[in-house]
């Protein structure tokens, strides 16, 4: 049995279909990343996954249980942090792992255990009696985290984790987050833009755009299954008509694209076609104004799955943020 | 039933570390208690009267003396004479006196040959308030004029009317104290149900809430009760202080105070519910804060907290027959303006008991389980 299981799933907001009809699976005990822009559906999908909004159509079990027929089950399987920090600030962090712990039912012997051992495993035990208006972004995140693990779950739901976190404070998330995960068997489905956070702790990565379902693979396949091993990314000045068909048609290229007035090489082998790329260049009096040579990332992938940059899409916005629309 | 007391639970330790919302919910009734109190509690004194004598015979000259006295006495107005009457009628229309006496050159004559002896009052009649007060004093003292000086009759053959009064004198600032108890209440529920529910909403703590077990009935449960218990608290906090400025006597007896509190009890019940149902769909932080002074002069005023409803147009008195502030201030009044027992209040009570549970149930309904 997958921990997660996702069939056709749909979700309109009046005429705007925000989630196209997704399936997929999660296994149990793995890092589930759905990777897309704002407004790709991601919290969307996330949401009907943990109960908050019910689908138009389609079906999805989670641990096991129906989430339109069997939600109190779901809700009791799972833990959630949701992409705003919901942890009330006025309270210390013991008081809201306590009143969570309550809140799901968590025998007084059992929650003091697990509020000491959680507690730990987020490095604020001497913060613990502090109010959370008194921690950094990073500290309020673990404690969120804390929380959403105080009925020792199954499945733990994240939707973006680390966005607002400076860099330090997100590798502490993740660290965080895989040992949890080691340490507790958890399944986690996590949504993230960060394309570093989605290659660095998911196990498969879902790429999400426009509602649809692009990719689904682990992230070395999803690399692995498009053109090229490396990516040239070069501008020119004098580039002459044509330009491109001549860059295709350099060693090792298996396609080249132009944006911008910048092209971008997919190669099998980088270090070979840069050498004739600049040869190329000097023999048709074309000046190379920039070059750079990347292994292919999953912004690679995002590109040749979705047409576009997701730093690019990233910047678009959201088309449609219907977050706050209500059933 | 645990996961409802882990929300009460919650909402009061916040609201324990809050304690700008337990002042602000508090001086707001205290200052109106006391401003309106003292501003409408007290007689009219020290009003401009210009006495314009244009008759100086001896009849004059007693108006003149009794007006006098008035103002040397009960200072309900201040005389000052004016031997021009065109100056006097430009200083009333100014605004620099109230009202202009004036007393025509034939008065004393006339007084003398029994023919219609008559005095004027001019007055300013902007000011309804000074209009009545000015012209009951100047009456008062004109019909002085003409009682006889001695009765001989043993037993008088006149009806007469003997008035009783049942309660000791009641202060205004003692009047306006029953709806500043139930505005302190109010207040509470209206910062902690109201604008704080609505903030969480939209903060998305209520999202944290969501995707735990609880059920919708525990949820408005608890965001009820916790709300009753801060507003009563906010209510007998009022009581106490206002009913030591208020003068209130024998404010503590202790089997007045149980009542009382049961009062406080079911009016912050009520009014919590309330809130909640106005608020269960409400998403948008602004909105409570916009309808915060038109939910409180729609149901403060028509209560009868400072006016009594008797004088209402037939609308308003439709507003106050639902209006729970309308049995909340009865009760009230009841206890502690005439120390009644359950027996005059008990429709209140009921009322307001099952004003409570179609609102929570209503608000049940239409509460949300999902985003």
């Amino acid at each position: 049995m997958h921990a997660i299981e996702v069939r056709d799933l749909v979700k309109r907001f009046g005429d705007f279909t925000a989630v196209k009809g997704v399936t997929f699976d999660v296994d149990e005990g793995e890092v589930f990343g759905l990777l897309g822009p704002n407004g790709a559906g991601k919290s969307t999908l996330i949401r009907m996954l943990t109960t908050l909004i019910a689908p138009t159509s389609g079906r999805a079990t989670v641990n096991g249980f129906d989430i339109a027929t069997e939600s109190d089950s779901v809700r009791r399987s799972i833990g959630v942090i949701p992409q705003a920090m919901t942890s009330d600030m006025e309270l210390s962090v013991r008081e809201n792992l306590l009143i969570y712990a309550k809140l799901y039912g968590v025998p007084r012997e059992r929650r003091t255990r697990l509020m000491a051992e959680l507690l730990d495993a987020v490095e604020l035990t001497q913060w613990a009696d502090k109010p959370v208006k008194n921690l950094s972004g990073g500290m309020r995140r673990r404690v969120e985290i804390a929380r959403g693990l105080v009925h020792e779950p199954r499945i733990f739901f994240l939707d973006e984790p680390t966005t607002g976190l400076d860099p330090v404070s997100r590798v502490a998330v993740w660290e965080m987050l895989r040992r949890i995960k080691a340490e507790r068997s958890l399944t986690i489905l996590i949504t993230t833009h960060y394309m570093d956070e989605a290659d660095r702790l998911c196990d498969h990565i879902a790429i999400v755009d426009h509602g649809e379902l692009k990719a689904l693979d682990s992230p070395i396949r999803l690399k692995a299954s498009i053109p090229g091993k490396n990516v040239l990314e070069v501008s020119f000045i004098g580039a002459p008509p044509g330009w491109q068909a001549r860059l295709e048609a350099l060693p090792h290229v298996e396609a080249a694209s132009e944006r911008d007035s910048v092209f971008r090489i997919a190669t099998e082998n980088g270090p070979v076609t840069t050498q004739a790329l600049l040869e190329a260049a000097s023999a048709a009096g074309v000046t190379v104004q920039s070059l750079s040579v990347q292994s292919t990332t999953l912004d690679d992938v995002f590109v040749h799955y979705t047409g576009r940059a997701l730093r690019d899409a990233l910047q678009e916005g959201p088309a449609h943020d219907f977050s706050y629309m209500r059933r | 039933m645990a996961r409802m007391w882990a929300i009460i639970e919650r909402e009061l330790r916040r609201f324990r570390r809050s304690p700008t919302l337990i002042v602000i919910s508090l001086v707001f009734p205290i200052v109106q208690l006391v401003v309106l109190g003292y501003a409408f509690g007290g007689n009219v004194k020290h009003l401009k009267v210009g006495i314009v004598d244009e008759d100086h015979g001896l009849s004059a000259v007693r108006i003149r003396e009794l007006a006098g006295a008035v103002a040397a006495n009960a200072r309900t107005f201040d005389t000052m004479p004016y031997a021009d009457p065109g100056a006097a009628l430009t200083d009333l229309r100014d605004g620099r006196i109230n009202g202009v006496l004036t007393i025509p050159p034939d008065y004393s004559r006339r007084v003398l040959s029994g023919d219609d002896p008559r005095v004027a009052l001019i007055e300013d009649n902007t000011d309804n308030f000074v209009t009545a007060t000015l012209a009951s004093a100047v009456g008062s003292m004109v019909g002085a004029l003409t009682q006889p000086v001695a009765k001989t009759e043993r037993v008088s053959t006149d009806p007469t009317l003997d008035v009783v009064e049942v309660y000791p004198y009641v202060p205004y600032i003692q009047y306006l104290l029953p709806g500043s108890v139930v505005m302190s209440i109010f207040m509470m529920v209206m910062i902690g149900g109201g604008i704080i529910f609505i903030d969480d909403k939209a903060r998305g703590l209520h999202e944290g809430y969501l995707v735990t077990p609880i059920t919708k009935f525990e949820l408005i449960a608890g965001f009820n009760l916790s709300g009753t218990i801060k507003s009563v608290m906010a209510g007998a906090v009022l009581m106490t202080i206002g009913s030591v400025i208020a003068g209130i006597p024998d404010p503590f007896a202790p089997l007045r105070l149980f009542r009382l509190f049961v009062v406080i009890v079911v009016t912050a019940m009520a009014l919590i519910s309330m809130m909640f149902l106005l608020m269960v769909r409400v998403t948008d932080p602004l909105v409570p804060r916009a309808i915060f002074g038109v939910l409180n002069t729609l149901l403060y005023f028509p209560s009868g907290a400072v006016y009594p409803q008797q004088g209402f147009p037939p609308w308003m008195r439709a507003i106050a027959v639902v209006d729970p502030f309308t049995y909340a201030v009865h009760a009230f009044k009841c206890l502690l303006l005439k120390n009644t027992g359950f027996a005059a209040i008990g429709f209140d009570l009921l009322y307001l008991t099952v004003f409570s549970v179609i609102a929570m149930t209503l608000a049940t309904r239409l509460f949300r389980r999902t985003l």
